[in-house]
């Protein structure tokens, strides 16, 4: 375990300096998610157009470092994206931190894959995989309407 | 035990703490700080090496069996019995009920009060610095009578006085459920006063003392109360037994919990009869090793002398509160006048879950969260904390330790 791989300067920068921290104009689509273990909470805000493009996306919410972070880092990775992509990128970021794989999509930039890649350490550190990836899945919620509220304990993920 | 040489003035803390084999283990390849035994605490091999003579010599179910290993075992689950009754100075044995933790000590008594004596509006008085095991029952008494939860008010410095518990009494009032010493703000409640003032009312008093247990001298006939319960894996003991003193009176009067083997007298289609305390309370199969494996629990703590861990950790707390003051970006939750071993806090700027995190990298646990008292942690305005919480085995090295590793938080975050 290495702390410098967890805390590297771009995810302590997106938890001081979160992109996209607000409750978004004219969101279309929104869900909230919990982590009743250590009390992260995040508000997700989506404007999915008639394309199924994201137009725009914010978040809300409090929680540690790790998890403010990669919900900054999603809101800026996914923004403008079309939904089926930012699916494909979700998958991805998943597969990283539960595989360790790398990111196998082509879609992003290099500076983009770069900040996605800064959360690559979160998985050396089980017990904080949950913070990083709550805000996604909260994103995909949203996205397909699901009514009930994520909860990283009751396995509805 | 208690050498001369040692530095600290109440026991040799270095002999002590050789008796816990996990201190043998590296932790990120550094030496263990274990600063989480609020959460649980650590086993001296006395009481590991019991469970394991047992399984290997003496076990075989207790109660049910003529055979000569049955008898031997029931001896030893029974002699557990008689030690505890004396360690917490109970008046009889059916006083002492054997059961997982403390969690299910406080169902027991929700349960089988609440389903006799608690009807539709009438009140439980609870407290703000309740952990969720002496707070959730009740709500599923709340729910199922239509009885009402009154909260008594914590004050700024994480204690409850007893005006706040005298304001909410009425004629209403079914029982009293108070921590003895809150698992976040580490006050120690007047609980005596507070069982004093009930007796002028007639109401009984459910005290959760499972971080009392562990800490503090116990003494039942002192306290006055009726129901106490504790969680034996806090008190250096294995997990999966807890006790619940419950005074005679009420265990002649309660109907049984659970139902099932082991509780009952006389079994007919049409009706069934229950011997009296603690048999009626402990249906099947009991975790037989692990009650006689307390013992040694018990026997450890005898030796060391409460005593002397009381002033132990009093002084280590001291001294923790001390240091982690000198560092500006911490804030300590809670300045009971009377303070338990544990110290709850924040960090500027820094959740506690990475304060946790970091602090694991050089080998201190401590515990992130809010220790099952959202309550509390709501009312302060936070949603969680990090704490950290002594045992016998701590010493002010341990602090120093932790000092340093806040440090190390505030480096990199604050760069
Ligand atoms: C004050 C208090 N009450 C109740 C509990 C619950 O203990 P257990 O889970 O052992 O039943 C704890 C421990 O977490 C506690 O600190």
């Amino acid at each position: 375990m290495d702390l410098k791989e967890l805390y590297q300067e771009i995810v302590l920068d997106h938890g001081k300096n979160p992109r996209n921290k607000r409750k978004c104009k004219d969101f279309n689509k929104d869900a909230e998610g919990h982590n009743p273990l250590c009390g992260d909470k995040v508000h997700v805000f989506l404007k999915l157009n008639k394309e199924k493009k994201v137009e725009d996306i914010s978040f809300e919410g409090e929680g540690c470092a790790i998890s403010i972070a990669s919900a900054s880092i999603m809101t800026e990775t996914i923004k403008g994206k079309e939904f089926n992509v930012a699916k494909k990128i979700l998958e991805d970021f998943l597969n990283m931190l539960k595989e360790g794989s790398k990111l196998r999509i082509n879609s992003l930039n290099e500076d983009q894959n770069t900040t996605m890649m800064s959360l690559s350490g979160v998985k050396q550190f089980p017990m904080r995989v949950k913070c990083a990836t709550l805000a996604w899945h909260t994103f995909l919620h949203a996205a397909e309407n699901k009514k009930e509220k994520v909860n990283t304990e009751k396995g509805n993920l | 035990m208690l050498g001369a040489n040692s530095k600290d003035k109440f026991m040799d803390i270095k002999s002590v703490k050789s008796q816990f084999p996990i201190f043998k283990n590296k932790i990120n390849g550094k030496p263990l700080i274990y600063l989480d035994s609020a959460n649980s605490s650590q086993k001296p091999g006395r009481v590991i090496d019991r469970i394991s003579k047992f399984y290997s010599k003496e076990f075989s179910n207790i109660g049910r069996s003529v055979h000569t290993l049955a008898v031997t075992a029931t001896n030893r689950f029974e002699e557990t019995r008689d030690l505890v009754k004396k360690y917490v100075n109970a008046k009889s044995r059916e006083e002492i009920i054997f059961t997982k933790n403390a969690t299910e000590g406080m169902n027991l008594v929700a349960s089988t009060y609440g389903e006799k004596f608690i009807n539709k509006g009438d009140e439980i008085l609870i407290t703000e610095l309740e952990h969720h095991a002496n707070y959730v029952p009740w709500h599923f008494l709340r729910q199922r009578k239509g009885a009402v939860i009154k909260f008594a008010k914590c004050n700024d410095k994480g204690e409850v006085e007893i005006d706040e518990i005298k304001k909410l009494i009425s004629n209403k009032t079914k029982i009293i459920g108070i921590t003895h010493l809150s698992n976040v703000t580490g006050a120690i409640l007047p609980i005596k006063k507070i069982v004093d003032l009930a007796k002028t009312k007639k109401i009984p008093v459910l005290v959760d003392g499972c971080q009392g247990a562990p800490h503090l001298k116990l003494d039942m006939q002192e306290l006055g109360c009726d129901f106490y319960a504790m969680s034996c894996h806090k008190m250096y003991g294995p997990t999966g037994v807890g006790i619940l003193y419950a005074k005679k009176e009420w265990v002649d009067k309660l109907p049984p919990y659970q139902g099932g083997g082991g509780m009952i007298e006389e079994v007919k289609k049409d009706n069934i009869t229950f011997p009296g305390s603690p048999t009626k309370y402990e249906a099947g199969t009991l975790q037989t090793a692990e009650v006689v494996g307390f013992s040694e629990s018990i026997r450890f703590i005898q030796d060391v002398g409460i005593k002397n861990i009381m002033q132990h950790e009093k002084e280590i707390t001291e001294y923790g509160v001390q240091e982690l003051k000198k560092n500006n970006s911490v804030k300590i939750i809670g300045d009971p006048k009377n303070r338990g071993s544990i110290i709850s806090f924040t960090i500027k700027g820094i959740h506690p879950h990475d304060i946790a995190t970091i602090l694991d990298e050089d080998g201190v646990a401590i515990r992130a969260g809010h220790h099952c008292c959202q309550i509390l942690h709501e009312k302060m305005g936070i949603a969680a904390s990090a704490r950290a919480s002594l045992g016998v085995y701590n010493s002010k090295e341990d602090i120093d330790v932790l000092s340093n590793a806040i440090k190390k938080c505030n480096k990199i975050f604050n760069k």
